[in-house]
């Protein structure tokens, strides 16, 4: 190879090693105080329903602050938008590209298990949290070993709790649960098999008998589960679903001749994207929400009057507003603009680093009270987080579709926090005694030790 | 033994793999008379599907956005004569199924640019509840699309055997060269074969979508059709059939009474297997009619 | 298959050079981006295009079922690693490796019956299979529920492969290393006996080649190389192991890379992966610059998806031999003396 060549290639590969490298401090100059949110969200491919949703009442509601207060306390929010379809490698590269912006990011927020996941160890590295709303990995509610993830409001575990918890209420008392039987319907991914172990400790405590039933992904054709469903002929099925997955269980229940109502979604099987498309079948359908839906509440319809009054709404079919997915990213967004407030109220009104965020997030407590004054009254319970509780107490409730749209029927439920609390401790343990993390001792007043 | 439950698990595994012979008619036919390996099927299925399902929705009757959507399919198929098919007439097998990939793309991208990304319900208006027969159940809208199978089943066999149009879709599957040396158009004749693929996508999207939702993932029911083709090999029809019923009912009594010792899920993969095993005996499929060693 | 001729061996040098020269030029564009999210990534899916190249490309058999592969030595790396205390990395991902190897062995026997898409069909049990197998017993994600687990730290002696930089070369080593080993058995009487035996199996045997033997050492070599691949996606890029990863998509783009760079050509491995790699990368680049602030992120990655897939198509037709080809014939045309070898 001719010097003359090999010039010629490394000039190539400087100038498009140029063209590739991330754009930052945009428009830094012109917003002297600004609080970013880099958003790996997914608006195409097969869970862009999901996607959509969350990300587009997550962004309408930091508009709202932007134009209602003028940001935090005078701080604007500022966000980039970064598509993952939901593939992994594409989040990572969004990560990649985004992590380095100026200034520097507040909090991830892939709405992704396989994502967040992958991005564990370089959020800890560069000291930045990563929110799991609803879902990620059960343990890192131990905010000890953890302290830069959070699975806020609620993780998996406590999900399977609730939802037995909730049973329990339809069939006249936890004790009456003894001798029935559950089936839990469950996607054939690291997502759905996670609970298995906890359903069969809840089996144990409360005497239920217990059968977990695996779907292919992506769970187009379901007839042989169903079958087996339809031979154990349980009291209850539990279904731990995910997209195209829930309207076909749905339909096939009715197949096999299984009453709807007697069948109890998780969280990623309760929105109206999973119910709407199976059309009769669904009626009757219930499934956990941590959120309620609708338009009713005041946070949502300042919103629409500001935010779409004035033609900045992100959602292009503005009847989703409400929807299951639209008010989680909207609670997703009160979460991540009451962190910022928290801390500010500690580190001053100006653009904060990532540990200052953690601090926040790690002392987000809005009760009831509080949640009132940010409008959002039965939209959500409560969340209270602290150093070795990174869930927050979250509360549950639960829902029933109608045939076009859900309607709660359960008050605020509480998971079985003490039954789970020692697995999760546990679990946390033995991820820090193999990847060398010594726990933070939670009992300490925490800052600036990471 | 439960015998009433087993008959049960038989007749819904068979009706099963009706559905996916459905998908793999879609490949059959074209593959038969241009070789190619259709990969864009699926997104020709979701395609199908939400153009239909966005028009019905906007209001037009259910004749009016068939027929519309028919149409649309029967441009796509003549476009992908004039932009892929021509163009690489003579190259590798395995460059036009690259192509078809590439295509795939296209047809979903634009899919989902002009209808959106939404889920919708299809509602065909057949009551989706199980006959009333004591201890087997058959759902009767599982009997419906079994029985739209059969008659595109049949109806096609009718149009390869004893229409002129069949004749030349047979003749160019011989022997092309043979076929342009009569003065038959291959270009027309594999514009018409695209559009009749178009049609039995329209249909497969229809009745997936049905059971389904219109969404995203009806371009992944092709997977399931593979070890259809595999086992009534790629170009006959009635293969295409055998091959389905035989897929369905194996997956569906394998995951019922062996899947619950092994962990479950294997349907996933079950008939990929039996597929595999059977190739092995008999390397042309049941009806398969070409030589599988060429590659 | 297509019945492009092997490149000669001094060919081949020439992506590695680009490598090497994108390392170098990044002396003075330095950003850990295009190590983490371009570089590592490019290299692997280079060497997972290798592999599949000597059994697609030079032996003829088309394999869908190539993420299995790279699962398979992915999760045999990370096993090993937590269940043999002591091993050193390279030991480690050398027998999972050969233990992907010997699994393509046993994947491999219906090619001695089918060819074409019936072979390629049969591939695609391998990918279902694992990962199904990997997905059920959480066995090989060590006992973690959820089957996804975290790379451990890398350590070769007592240097530890934490940067990105070092990360990119330690791929980049084990990449370089691989290459020229398949560069060499490309031009030994091996690699014609795969040529013979794809281009006509009569013919071969008349020769005096072993057909079926020669089959499956492609298949061994060809799951060898993805294996290692497979380690280091999982290890060096994502730093996560999870089955997921691991899917039939996946599949298709090592089979795309293959296509595209051309087959039968080391180096088209290498052109083809940064096709699918760095092009994407570019259009979503190109496509938030220009429409990012009038339209939202969906609608600029469906354009981006068709644009793509145009481009697939419109590159099929206007070089069907590949991006290799098409180098060898720009070469051709420029007489220039700087592009010619020295040899």
């Amino acid at each position: 190879m001719s010097i003359v060549r090999f010039l010629a290639l490394a000039g190539l590969a400087t100038a498009l090693a140029g063209s590739l490298t991330p754009s930052s401090a945009k428009a830094q100059n012109s917003v002297p105080q600004q609080q970013y949110f880099p958003l790996q969200s997914y608006r195409v491919g097969p869970y862009a329903a999901g996607g959509t949703g969350f990300f587009g009442g997550f962004i309408d509601y930091m508009t709202l602050i932007n134009a209602r207060d003028g940001g935090v306390n005078g701080v604007k929010l500022t966000w980039d938008e970064c598509e993952t379809q939901y593939i992994v490698e594409r989040g990572v590269e969004c990560y990649e590209r985004m992590k380095n912006h100026v200034p520097p990011p507040s909090a991830w927020n892939p709405l992704s298990v396989g994502i967040a996941y992958a991005m564990i160890p370089g959020i800890t590295a560069d000291k930045v949290p990563l929110i799991t709303i609803d879902h990620g990995r059960t343990d890192s509610t131990d905010g000890a070993v953890f302290p830069y993830v959070f699975p806020l409001l609620m993780n998996p575990y406590s999900e399977s709790s609730a939802i037995i918890n909730f049973i329990a209420t339809r069939v006249g008392g936890p004790d009456k649960l003894v001798g029935k039987s559950i089936v839990v319907l469950y996607h054939g991914s690291p997502y759905g098999k996670e609970t298995i172990p906890i359903y069969q400790l809840l089996s144990k405590k409360f005497g239920f008998k217990l059968e977990q039933i695996e779907v292919p992904d992506p769970g187009t054709e379901q007839e042989s589960q169903w079958l087996q469903i339809r031979r154990i002929h349980p009291d209850y099925v539990v279904l731990r679903g995910w997209g195209v997955m829930n309207p076909v269980a749905l339909k096939t229940a009715q197949d096999t001749g299984f009453p709807a109502d007697h069948i109890i979604g998780n969280v990623w099987s309760n929105s109206e994207e999973d119910a709407r498309p199976a059309g009769d079948a669904a009626k009757g359908y219930i499934a956990l929400t941590t959120q309620a839906t609708g338009t009713q509440y005041t946070v949502i319809r300042q919103i629409v009057k500001i935010v779409y009054g004035a033609g900045r709404g992100d959602m292009a079919d503005k009847s989703r507003i409400g929807s299951v997915y639209y008010n989680l990213g909207v609670v997703n967004g009160i979460l991540n603009v009451e962190a910022v407030r928290i801390a500010q109220a500690k580190f001053g009104d100006h653009t904060l680093t990532g540990p200052e965020m953690q601090w926040g997030f790690e002392h987000l407590d809005l009760d009831p009270g509080r949640v009132a004054q940010l409008g959002a009254t039965g939209l959500f319970h409560s969340i209270d987080v602290t150093c070795a509780d990174h869930e927050g107490h979250g509360f549950v409730t639960f829902q029933q579709w109608n045939g076009s749209s859900w309607h709660r029927i359960s008050d605020w439920i509480a998971p079985d926090w003490a039954l789970l609390r020692p697995i999760i401790v546990a679990s946390a343990n033995k991820y820090a005694a193999e990847n060398g993390i010594t726990p933070r001792d939670c009992s300490k007043p925490q800052f600036a030790a990471n | 033994m439960d015998w009433g439950f087993f008959a049960g698990t038989a007749i819904a595994g068979l009706l099963a793999g009706l559905m996916y012979a459905l998908v793999a008619i879609g490949f059959v036919l074209i593959y038969k008379t241009s070789g190619v390996l259709n990969f864009a099927q699926g997104a020709m299925v979701l395609f199908a599907a939400l153009t239909f399902v966005s028009l019905h929705e906007a209001g037009l009757a259910f004749w009016l956005a068939f027929l519309i959507t028919l149409a649309a399919m029967i441009v796509l198929g003549i476009l992908v004569e004039a932009f892929i098919l021509r163009p690489l007439v003579n190259q590798p097998p395995i460059t036009l199924f690259m192509a078809t990939l590439g295509l795939s793309y296209v047809v979903e991208g634009t899919a989902q640019l002009m209808w959106g990304t939404q889920v919708h319900a299809l509602d065909l208006g057949i009551k989706d509840t199980p006959l009333p027969i004591p201890d087997i159940l058959v759902s009767r809208f599982d009997l419906f699309c079994a029985s739209v199978a059969s008659t595109l089943v049949v109806v096609l066999t009718l149009l390869f055997r004893y229409t002129r149009l069949g004749l030349a879709f047979r003749a160019a599957a011989e022997d092309q060269y043979a076929a342009l040396n009569t003065g038959l158009r291959l270009p027309v004749i594999w514009a018409a074969v695209w559009a009749v693929a178009g049609f039995v996508a329209l249909v497969t999207g229809l009745l997936w979508g049905a059971r389904t939702g219109v969404q995203f993932s009806l371009s992944l029911v092709v997977l399931k059709s593979f070890p259809v083709l595999v086992l009534g090999g790629f170009d006959s029809i009635p293969g295409a059939i055998v091959g389905g019923l035989l897929i369905g009912l194996t997956e569906t009594l394998a995951e019922v009474y062996i899947g619950p010792y092994v962990g479950g899920g294997i349907d996933e993969w079950i008939a990929y297997a039996v597929a595999l095993v059977f190739l092995l005996i008999r390397p042309t499929g049941l009806f398969g009619q070409r030589s599988v060693e060429r590659a | 298959m297509a019945r492009s001729p092997a490149q000669p061996a001094a060919n081949a040098f020439a992506p590695f050079t680009l490598a090497l020269a994108i390392g170098i030029a990044l002396g003075f564009v330095p950003s850990d981006y295009l190590f983490d999210a371009v570089l590592t990534p490019f290299l692997a899916i280079s060497l997972a295009g290798l592999g599949l190249n000597l059994l697609a490309g030079y032996a003829g058999q088309v394999s869908l079922g190539s993420a299995a592969f790279m699962a398979i030595g992915a999760f045999g790396t990370y096993n090993l690693l937590l269940r043999v205390p002591g091993l050193p990395l390279l030991a480690a991902i050398v027998i999972a490796g050969l233990l992907t190897a010997a699994l393509g062995l046993v994947f491999g026997l219906p090619s001695l019956r089918l060819r074409g898409f019936y072979l390629a069909i049969a591939t695609l049990a391998a990918q279902f299979v694992v990962q199904w197998a990997l997905d059920t017993f959480n066995w090989f994600s060590g006992g973690d529920t959820s089957g996804v687990v975290e790379a451990p730290p890398l350590m070769i002696v007592s240097l530890a492969i934490n940067t990105s930089v070092r990360r990119y070369l330690f791929c980049l080593a084990v990449v370089a290393f691989l290459t020229a080993v398949a560069i060499r058995l490309a031009n030994s009487r091996i690699g014609r006996e795969f040529l013979a035996v794809r281009d006509n199996e009569t013919a071969a045997r008349i020769l005096g080649v072993k057909v079926l033997s020669t089959k499956l050492f492609a298949c061994v070599v060809s799951s060898f190389y993805i294996g290692v691949a497979g380690t280091l996606w999982a290890f060096l890029y994502l730093r996560t192991i999870e089955p997921d990863g691991f899917d039939l998509d996946r599949s298709f783009e090592i089979l795309f890379v293959i296509i595209i760079g051309g087959l039968a050509s080391i180096r088209g491995a290498f052109l083809g992966a940064a096709f699918i790699v760095v092009l994407p990368l570019v259009l979503s680049r190109l496509g938030d610059a220009i429409f990012g602030a009038t339209f939202d992120s969906g609608l600029v990655d469906i354009v981006e998806k068709i644009i793509l897939g145009v481009l697939i198509i419109a590159f099929l037709r206007a070089e069907p031999e590949g991006l290799s080809a098409l180098f060898t014939r720009v070469r051709i045309l420029l007489p220039s003396q700087a592009f010619s070898r020295s040899s």
